[in-house]
């Protein structure tokens, strides 16, 4: 019984943020109050209308969607090497393909920063769908790599013994099988690059900086409830993205938690 | 990859070149950067990060040892999936806006503290655990999912009291876990950054603050990567070592 009220505790400090975020966003005047005065709407007209949260979430719409889609046959590419293929030094090769997971962010930013400024592209937005690229491969090659793990090879080559092309083996045999560990690793890929924040703050300008850069310009700028507005539909968005993922792919798998 | 490595190497060549204040064009090779990183109040800025790092590894694992145990012995699927969700959805949400809910709950509007928390080295340590706990969450579960139910039923058939079942069968069975899970929060929060910059308000500096607030506001590129380089570094080495000294107790 105590275990239980604990980890209800616990659950609710994780989720008190959500909330009070979401009690804040519906307060009527500029100055938070609790319990609030009243009911309004005004800080979403607001955040709905502000022109730099636009123009920020068209430029995450476009990176995301970008880095995703270049990111995904790459990372492929290279989990299919890496577990199937004899490539040499492949410890040294995995390494690298993961090293983004622990260099902090502001050391590859700022190396982001001074690369793009020496070339001379710091105003491209082609500047963060490199890094956002390079950022969320490690993902993708962990989810690939253990759909590729977990592939038999016999049904490969039975394919090929059949007389399929190389080609057609891939299309018809390895890619279907492939499927669960593409599609998470298409959601992580989406996830991490959407809500990705430090590098982008080192290389995005007032024109393409993505959402979480507009949002911590605003919080550093201003402080009425708006920002609570967005956060809630950036909330709502990712929890029902969540929802829809663990339906369709049991998130429990994915995170390798057994069931007994 | 080759990009990211290039993005590295520019970045360590910056920070030999000496900086030429007001200008973003370098001068030539020095160390004179690495000797302004050692100066007392950057010093102290890193061993500050340090101790805010191990204090966040040890509050996480703490609160979550809880929710992951409870969620890899979940007696059903459902409640399995709400635990799940649960821990998922703030992991999903991105550091700015789970950082601005955290400015929310410290600040006084909401709730009257008896102490300062906003701004303060406490509340940063708090809004660095509610950042760490779905990683650590989803670790431990993992790796206490892996110990079998059998050998704890079998201790608690011999006469073993819970607590003793959970100290001498599940907490060592478990270890693998809470290494790895100590071990990659320990990693990002040294190099936490969203966190501190928010919720400590310009008087709680971590090095990743430092790092942002020499290269985009100051300017100072060289100074900037310098530091940076020192973080990366240190990051490796604390890595290392701290994985050692895990693999040697386990």
């Amino acid at each position: 019984m105590l275990g239980r009220a604990v980890v209800a505790a616990l659950l609710g400090f994780m989720t008190l943020p959500s909330l009070i975020v979401l009690v804040a966003s519906f307060n009527p005047t500029e100055i938070m109050a609790f319990p609030p005065s009243g009911l309004s709407v005004r800080w979403y007209v607001n955040a709905l209308t502000y022109p730099q949260f636009q123009r920020a979430a068209v430029n995450s719409l476009l990176v995301t969607a970008a880095s995703a889609l270049l990111a995904l046959p790459l990372g492929t590419a290279a989990a299919l090497a890496l577990v199937r293929g004899r490539v040499r030094w492949n410890a040294l090769w995995t390494a690298v393909l993961l090293s983004p997971l622990v260099i902090p962010g502001v050391a590859a930013g700022l190396g982001f920063l001074i690369l793009a400024a020496s070339l001379g592209v710091l105003t491209s937005r082609v500047v963060l769908i490199v890094a956002h690229v390079a950022l969320v491969l490690p993902f993708v090659v962990r989810s690939v790599a253990v759909s590729v793990a977990n592939l038999d090879v016999a049904l490969d080559r039975a394919a090929a013994s059949l007389g399929a092309s190389p080609w057609r083996v891939f299309r018809r045999v390895t890619l279907p099988l492939l499927r669960p560990g593409l599609f998470a690793a298409l959601l992580f890929a989406l996830i991490v690059s959407v809500n990705e924040f430090v590098v982008s703050l080192f290389i995005s300008t007032r024109v393409t900086e993505i959402l979480p850069v507009a949002m911590f310009t605003y919080v550093v700028n201003y402080t009425d409830p708006t920002m609570a507005a967005v956060s809630v539909l950036f909330i709502a968005a990712t929890f029902a993205v969540v929802m829809a993922a663990d339906r369709a792919l049991n998130l429990s798998r994915v995170f390798q938690i057994e069931e007994h | 990859m080759a990009i990211f490595a290039v993005a590295l190497g520019a970045l360590l060549q910056f920070s030999v070149l000496e900086f030429v204040p007001g200008s973003l064009r370098t001068g030539g090779l020095t160390l004179a950067n690495f000797r302004g990183v050692l100066a007392a109040h950057y010093l102290r800025v890193i061993a500050e990060t340090i101790v805010l790092s191990a204090l966040t590894t040890v509050f996480t694992l703490l609160a979550s040892y809880p929710v992951a145990y409870a969620l890899a012995r979940a007696p059903s699927r459902r409640l399995r999936s709400l635990i799940l969700i649960l821990t998922l959805a703030p992991f999903f949400t991105g550091a700015i806006v789970r950082t601005y809910a955290w400015m929310l709950v410290l600040g006084h509007s909401f709730i009257r503290w008896p102490v300062k928390l906003l701004f303060e080295p406490s509340g940063v340590l708090i809004g660095l655990v509610h950042f760490s706990m779905p990683t650590m969450i989803l670790i431990l579960a993992a790796a206490i999912s892996h110990v079998d139910a059998t050998y704890e039923r079998a201790a608690a058939s011999l006469g073993a009291r819970p607590a003793r079942v959970f100290l001498r069968v599940t907490l060592p069975l478990s270890w693998p876990g809470i290494a790895s899970g100590s071990l990659v929060v320990f990693a990002w929060t040294f190099s936490a950054f969203a966190t501190p910059e928010l919720l400590g308000g310009g008087r709680v500096k971590m090095i990743a603050n430092v790092v942002k607030d020499l290269a985009l506001d100051a300017f100072n590129w060289p100074g900037s990567a310098a530091f940076a380089a020192v973080a990366l570094v240190l990051t490796f080495a604390l890595l290392g070592g701290v994985s050692r000294w895990l693999t040697r107790t386990a």
